[in-house]
């Protein structure tokens, strides 16, 4: 069975004089990493965030492990694109803040913020608070919080999008990493081409205005994979060439659409 | 950390210069119309080994402190209700902010009407002073929430009790305190205008007392306890932003 199913998922603004998803269908398989791409106002974000019942959808639906899906749920989280962390808690608080909202008991919580703070390898930083650490630490903070509650699906908003090149980098490397360590189903939204052919197994390409599947892409690299193995891949090499010749097109037919 | 020694070394050279000059000057002027520091210092002293400044300061600070508590526990809770109730707070801020703008100065014969001369009617004008500030301050914080911040909670399925304890008080708390250090300025002068108007008690007594006696070394004594006063309760609150809010000051630093 799949991981998520959406079908004929649609969203409109504006009382519906905007559509900002048009519908969208898909499936995403257990342990698959699964990425969203497409140009800024294609609706991805509003996509992720459909999925996550954070802003009501106008029609269609959402399964996860076969049962619909109506409203936030516990077992998914999320890592935000402005890393969401609470600025009055420390970086430790910060990780474990979906385990104390699911109420585990207090060794349990230690033991795995514990861990997934090594994971994210931002031991020695427990008690600093997010405004004395860099972004790229926030955000491996954010990730290791939305790993720690072991969620069964994650949700990425473009996470490393605010990040310079090679933090952006370093962090790639390192979510595929722990990716093969856990198994997670992941599904995450990037503009960057290189992003998604880098961590996908399959990138959805969505073209905007209305934000629609324009089509669905295996990337075709054996894992564990090298970032700069990928990159020079003759088989990435040719996708990204596909990819960016569709984005070409759909960039050209809006500018046309717009005069 | 080099910065801050010259920079205090500036400040006290002011000081000295300032007050050697104040000095100076003050000693040439009648003594009725104007003092100098050394007089105001044993002035201070007499005040103080004759018990009366004491006196008159715990009058001032009674009256002052039941103010303030009755601000803060009117002041956060019904911000706080604002915040969360649309209906109440339509309903309610044309009131409050047609209060808040108008000099609650005017309102103090009034209140000495309803409350007489005693500690009450102080405590009233100092609560009235206090009030607004705190009140709106508070219902800001709570209404100003970070929608991005709201947005997490609502992923990791936050319960409303746990979305009050994570997200609400602590990041309103920074503009509540900002609310109390505002009404802080607010409320001595509300406790000393008070004073004037009504009472034979309290530092505005003795500064009319000592200007109707033009015993103006005398007169300049409560008026240096309530600077110090004023500088020590706000620095106290600074203190306490920097710690309940360090990532706030980090911007302005």
């Amino acid at each position: 069975m799949a991981k998520i199913a959406v079908r004929h998922l649609t969203k409109t603004y504006n009382s519906g004089d905007v559509t900002a998803l048009e519908d969208i269908s898909f499936e995403v398989q257990p342990s698959e990493s699964f990425c969203i791409l497409g140009p800024s106002g294609c609706g991805k974000t509003t996509l992720l965030r459909l999925l996550d019942c954070l802003i009501p959808r106008d029609q269609g639906e959402i399964f996860l492990d076969g049962e619909p899906v109506t409203a936030p749920r516990p077992d998914v989280t999320m890592v935000f694109q402005h890393f969401g962390l609470f600025p009055w808690k420390n970086l430790a608080e910060n990780v474990a803040y979906g385990l104390v909202l699911r109420g585990h008991r207090k060794e349990e919580i230690t033991r795995r913020v514990e861990k997934y703070i090594k994971l994210t390898g931002l031991n020695g930083f427990e008690k600093s608070y997010p405004y004395q650490l860099s972004g790229g630490m926030q955000q491996r903070a954010g990730l290791a919080r939305a790993l720690a509650v072991n969620p069964s699906l994650l949700l990425m908003d473009e996470p490393f999008g605010s990040l310079d090149a090679q933090t952006r980098e370093t962090l790639q490397e390192e979510l595929s990493k722990i990716l093969e360590q856990e198994r997670k189903t992941m599904l995450f939204v990037t503009h960057s081409i290189d992003e998604a052919i880098y961590l996908g197994d399959r990138i959805l390409l969505m073209s905007p205005r209305p934000g629609k599947i324009r089509e669905i892409l295996p990337v075709e690299i054996p894992r564990p994979r090298d970032i700069s193995q990928v990159r020079s891949d003759p088989r990435s090499v040719r996708l990204r060439a596909y990819i960016w010749d569709q984005l070409k097109q759909d960039a050209e037919q809006n500018m046309r659409g717009n005069t | 950390m080099k910065h801050s020694t010259y920079t205090w070394r500036i400040r006290f050279l002011s000081l000295v210069v300032v007050l050697t000059v104040w000095e100076l000057y003050g000693r040439s002027v009648n003594p009725i119309l104007f003092t100098y520091p050394t007089a105001i210092a044993s002035a201070f002293v007499e005040l103080v080994s004759k018990g009366e400044l004491q006196r008159f300061l715990l009058q001032s600070l009674e009256v002052f402190l039941y103010g303030f508590a009755l601000a803060v526990v009117v002041g956060i809770p019904l911000g706080i209700l604002m915040a969360r109730s649309t209906t109440l707070s339509l309903a309610l801020e044309p009131y409050l902010h047609a209060i808040y703008s108008t000099p609650t100065v005017a309102f103090i014969p009034l209140i000495v009407l309803w409350f007489g001369f005693r500690v009450t009617a102080k405590v009233v004008i100092v609560f009235l002073f206090m009030v607004f500030p705190i009140l709106l301050n508070t219902h800001q914080g709570v209404k100003n929430l970070n929608q991005d911040l709201l947005e997490v909670a609502r992923s990791f399925c936050s319960s409303e009790r746990r979305l009050w304890t994570d997200l609400i008080i602590p990041s309103a708390l920074p503009f509540i305190l900002a609310g109390i250090n505002l009404a802080i300025g607010r409320g001595l002068v509300g406790m000393i205008v008070a004073e004037f108007f009504t009472s034979v008690a309290g530092l505005g007594y003795m500064i009319v007392q000592y200007a109707n006696a033009f015993e103006t070394a005398k007169l300049f004594v409560p008026i240096v306890v309530l600077m110090a006063l004023g500088v020590t309760l706000i620095g106290l609150i600074k203190v306490l932003e920097r710690k309940i809010a360090p990532w706030q000051n980090r911007e302005q630093d």
